[in-house]
């Protein structure tokens, strides 16, 4: 038997003086600002995402928006990670791995041919601030379909040629119906400042979960962390 | 001893709160902003800011988030069952004269205190400002959290960026409180007393 499972023969006193001092230790040396995917934050992240996976439900969408609620073109944010925008490489297509059926090579024009989804929604940033747009493309759902995913891969890798940033997904938020991989935004193609060729734009986590600039998506059955979530930030990233 | 647990949990929320406001220190939506809100671009002071960064900040807000909601809901549960809401809680028609009176004492435009049990109309006014304030931080605190799952609440408080606004004012209203109360504890020595054992029991 463990040792930990047995039970203590010396009383344990808890004094409101331990208490306190335990409580001040426990903050100083588990709360490490510069590491909060560690020690008691850490611990306190993994029981949040418990409970922010029992709280996803699968058929809730966020609401559309009307055209007068969109951003004004200029004014939705660009991001990348590397120094100067990255530009689409040459013979460009996604590459489909993992625990699929038929691996391969997708062109956006095989991604075009499957079915299409639209909607405008608001975008949720983890800098705490919101911008609208219309997105369009095709469900990460629709595209596990046509490769054939297998079941076991609970959770879904997104790579891209913006300096090797990468994320990965849990599968319900993955398949979720306004999670797509996006080849237009505002009815235009991608432009490069927003992740041309091809992104994932979802309405269920916060922005950096959705990779720009793709070049992979792979069907694993772990979770293969991410960019910003290697550097402290949280991995579920619900919203 | 819920009172004592307010004290760092407060802390500690306003402070990583802050360090995450300033991530993007304005309110309003990208490309829209309230035209009402004085601060915009200013970050607030560093002193002030709990986290040391974005992700540091919300690991402490998100982590101790859930206590202090636990700890107001605890206190909830108490008043209701001890049937305490009836002493501590502000009912206009019983407490309005009383609240006035006393503020007017307060400010020197009266002489004598009005009579009071243990708990006087104002303070009862300003604990129950404090629940309702308590209640609100939770309230649009969640809707900020899961603005999607938690889709109704976001609306009920006027959508992401309203709740967002909301949830700075209850910071901001929450200061204001606790000046007051440190103030009146100040000048009421005798009362710190009886909030560190928790107080005579009731007469009756």
């Amino acid at each position: 038997m463990p040792r930990l499972l047995v039970p203590s023969r010396r009383p344990l006193l808890l004094t409101r003086r331990s208490a306190l001092l335990g409580a001040a230790a426990l903050t100083t040396s588990a709360c490490d600002s510069a590491r909060p995917r560690e020690g008691f934050l850490g611990a306190m992240e993994r029981v949040n995402q418990r409970l922010q996976g029992a709280l996803f439900a699968e058929d809730r969408l966020a609401p559309e928006l009307p055209p007068e609620e969109a951003t004004p073109p200029g004014d939705f944010p660009q991001y990348f990670v590397s120094e100067s925008m990255p530009l689409v490489p040459q013979g460009w297509a996604l590459k489909v791995g993992g625990l699929v059926e038929r691996p391969g090579m997708l062109s956006l024009e095989d991604l075009q041919r499957l079915p299409r989804t639209e909607y405008r929604i608001r975008h949720h940033c983890v800098e705490g601030w919101s911008a609208v747009a219309s997105w369009h493309g095709v469900r990460v759902s629709d595209v596990a379909r046509y490769v054939g995913a297998d079941p076991r891969a609970g959770y879904v890798e997104l790579r891209s040629f913006d300096s090797g940033y990468w994320s990965s997904w849990d599968r319900p938020s993955a398949f979720h119906a306004q999670t797509i991989l996006a080849y237009g935004m505002n009815g235009q193609p991608l432009s490069p400042a927003h992740g041309a060729p091809l992104r994932l734009y979802s309405a269920v986590k916060l922005g950096y979960k959705m990779v720009k600039y793709l070049t992979e998506v792979n069907f694993l059955p772990e979770p293969t962390g991410g960019y910003w979530e290697e550097r402290g930030y949280e991995w579920y990233a619900g919203v | 001893m819920a009172h004592w647990v307010n004290v760092p949990l407060l802390v500690i929320m306003a402070g990583s709160g802050l360090q995450i406001l300033a991530a993007y220190p304005m309110l309003g939506t990208q490309g829209r902003p309230y035209g009402w809100y004085p601060f915009q671009g200013t970050p607030p002071p560093e002193w002030a800011r709990i986290g040391d960064w974005l992700a540091g900040a919300r690991g402490w807000h998100f982590a101790f988030g859930g206590f202090l909601a636990l700890n107001g809901f605890v206190y909830l549960l108490y008043l209701a069952l001890s049937g305490e809401w009836r002493r501590r809680l502000f009912f206009p028609r019983r407490d309005t004269r009383n609240a006035v009176s006393t503020l007017a004492f307060y400010l020197r435009l009266r002489k004598q205190p009005p009579d009071q049990g243990l708990y006087n109309g104002l303070q009862r006014l300003a604990y129950t400002g404090a629940l309702i304030l308590g209640i609100l931080a939770v309230l649009s605190g969640l809707a900020l959290y899961k603005p999607v799952q938690l889709g109704a609440l976001a609306t009920l408080l006027g959508g992401y960026d309203s709740a967002r606004a909301i949830h700075l004012l209850v910071l901001a209203s929450f200061v204001l409180f606790t000046v007051g109360h440190v103030v009146m504890v100040l000048l009421h020595p005798r009362s710190f007393g009886e909030m560190v054992t928790g107080g005579r029991k009731p007469d009756a």
